[in-house]
């Protein structure tokens, strides 16, 4: 009886990753034959105005790229300051809040952008899209910096200072050099979690079908529009949406795996 | 240099707080002409962008038109800022030469939607996410665990967006015909929701049972137990906290999602009946709505997502500082 239970409970076991495996293999293939019957590299050539994507996959990256340049700065310096400046209450504080950050819904935080930046300056706009995005991207490159930071040994620090270079000499070339490898995996992590978003964007850069490099003005995102085409009745927009879908995950999937291949050859 | 360097990650780490602050302040004040107008009955109002027609009656009417003129001059603050406004503006002057109405705003049919499809995700992906952790933790040799540990976290990392698509076009379809009902529905909603926080709540799972120490486990397996014991009477009991606290987590992911469930929920402002009737969530209500909303429809959505801020916050917090905290 008690080997029955167990070979029962073994085989659900095995089922949920099963299951879990089939939808994976549903989303992929769904995606690949949807996605591949609609692409054509004309896609990467024309703007969504002329039926292609250019515009859209440019501004995209734009927009998580910025966001970038804004985010991984403070993030860093965030996430340095917790693990070695930082002391007892104030900084655990910084750590929790950061953490909450980082799940704090982004529907919520494309309403803040919106608020401080769309309404005040009288019109949607790519730096108010890249910010939302930055804003997301904040607390995920704190959360890598700090646990990265913490597993640099002690001995190094210490033999650091103990050479007569001044604390932020240490931190930037022994303990941010002995980190580099993890602190690139989680940027590239959340890079490629920033590129996907859609609910932060949808009111605070919009998109456009126009070919744009000007951040003060509606500016065109992937997500955005692949969310306007997928509603619209045509089937020629919804397989554009695929196709866009399609470049959107394969994208996501491998900056995720450059990522994991980093650590692991570095392990 | 040194001084500046400090100074500086005080700054950075010091905008975290800034930044939250500022997302309570500025959702709250941009919510302030609906929290005033509402109140806490918003919470229990079912009716969204409802016409309700003041009556005249001697004692009501002082209040009511007192209410109109506080509508109106809010209505004109925003006008300075937007000019779309102003045919609303002119709406209301004619409105006010026959009878007077004004328009409501209730928070209840997104709030119930919202608490409903994040439940039906929970219960549909629970046994699942449990079933993948124990596989990934306990039964799986190493490296087959270390390929499906990667593929499903891929699972996570692919964009919600995607999930929402699929779901419509090629779940929905065979859901409904499994349970009938609409396509778009509370349940189809739930359940692409729990596919996406499927692979979340497995790979937290797996590292809370990961914590059981080795030699736990190896006394029971000496004793005699079978795999099923040592999960249930050794691992489960040990790592309890932490697997609660990561299915709380799980939940405030699925709470404030908004892509998956916007293909998906139907987007009516109509209390579902039964489980396969389409709603709305927060999220999704801000979404669809943001856009088009101004004055008093657009401060309600910031009430919205004022609530969904701190339920979120709240549920998140539990998570992380009480059940996490204490597994550690």
């Amino acid at each position: 009886m008690r080997l029955l239970v167990n070979k029962i409970f073994l085989a659900l076991s095995i089922l949920s990753a099963l299951i879990g495996l089939a939808f994976l293999g549903w989303i992929l293939a769904t995606l690949f034959l949807k996605g591949l019957s609609s692409f054509h590299f004309s896609l990467f050539l024309d703007d969504l105005v002329d039926g292609g994507l250019r515009n859209l996959i440019v501004g995209q990256m734009i927009l998580a790229g910025i966001a970038s340049l804004i985010g991984i700065p403070l993030g860093m310096t965030a996430g340095i300051y917790i693990q070695e400046y930082g002391q007892g209450r104030y900084a655990s504080l910084i750590r929790d809040l950061s953490d909450i950050m980082m799940s704090a819904p982004s529907i919520v935080i494309g309403a803040f952008v919106y608020a401080l930046i769309v309404v005040p300056t009288g019109g949607t706009s790519g730096w108010a899209g890249a910010v939302a995005l930055a804003i997301m991207m904040i607390p995920v490159v704190i959360n890598t910096t700090d646990s990265m930071l913490s597993l640099v040994p002690r001995e190094l620090r210490e033999a650091g200072i103990a050479l007569g270079a001044s604390k932020y000499k240490v931190i930037i070339d022994i303990v941010i050099k002995a980190a580099k490898v993890g602190i690139m995996t989680g940027i590239l992590l959340a890079f490629a979690r920033i590129i996907g978003e859609t609910a932060p964007l949808l009111f605070t850069s919009e998109t456009s079908n126009y070919f744009s490099l000007n951040l003060s003005e509606s500016f065109p995102s992937l997500t955005v529009s692949i969310y306007d085409l997928a509603n619209e009745p045509e089937e020629s927009s919804r397989d554009l949406a695929w196709a866009a879908s399609f470049i959107l995950t394969v994208m996501v999937l491998i900056i995720n795996l450059t990522g994991r291949f980093i650590t692991r050859n570095k392990k | 240099m040194e001084k500046i360097f400090q100074k500086l990650s005080l700054t950075s780490a010091t905008l975290v707080f800034v930044l939250l602050i500022g997302i309570f302040l500025t959702l709250y004040s941009a919510a302030k002409p609906a929290i005033d107008e509402f109140g806490f009955d918003f919470i229990t109002n079912p009716d969204w962008n409802k016409e309700v027609v003041l009556e005249n009656l001697d004692d009501e009417a002082i209040i009511d038109e007192d209410d109109v003129a506080i509508a109106d001059e809010d209505d004109a603050e925003i006008a300075d800022e937007d000019d779309v406004i102003l045919d609303e503006d002119e709406m209301l002057l004619d409105d006010e030469d026959e009878t007077a109405t004004k328009t409501i705003y209730g928070g209840l049919v997104p709030i119930v939607g919202t608490l409903l499809t994040t439940l039906i995700a929970l219960a549909f992906a629970l046994p699942i996410a449990m079933g993948i952790a124990v596989f990934l933790a306990e039964i799986a040799p190493k490296n087959i665990s270390y390929v499906v540990g990667i593929a499903i976290e891929l699972l996570a990392a692919i964009p919600s967006i995607i999930f929402g698509m699929w779901g419509l076009y090629y779940f929905a379809p065979i859901i409904s015909d499994l349970f009938g009902g609409y396509q778009v529905s509370l349940l189809t909603a739930g359940l692409v929701l729990g596919v996406m926080i499927l692979p979340f709540m497995a790979a937290i799972t797996r590292d809370s049972m990961n914590t059981t120490p080795a030699v736990l486990k190896e006394s029971a397996y000496a004793l005699g137990a079978t795999k099923f014991e040592v999960i249930k009477d050794i691992i489960f009991p040990y790592s309890k906290v932490g697997i609660i606290g990561s299915i709380i987590l799980a939940l405030g992911r699925a709470l404030g999602e908004t892509m998956a469930v916007a293909f998906l929920i139907g987007s009516v402002f109509v209390l579902p009946q039964k489980i396969t009737d389409p709603t709305i969530s927060i999220p999704v209500a801000m979404a669809n709505n943001f856009g088009e909303a101004s004055g008093l429809g657009e401060s309600a959505l910031f009430y919205l997502a004022l609530i969904l801020f701190i339920i979120s916050f709240a549920v998140i917090s539990l998570a992380k500082f009480y059940f996490l905290k204490k597994a550690k």
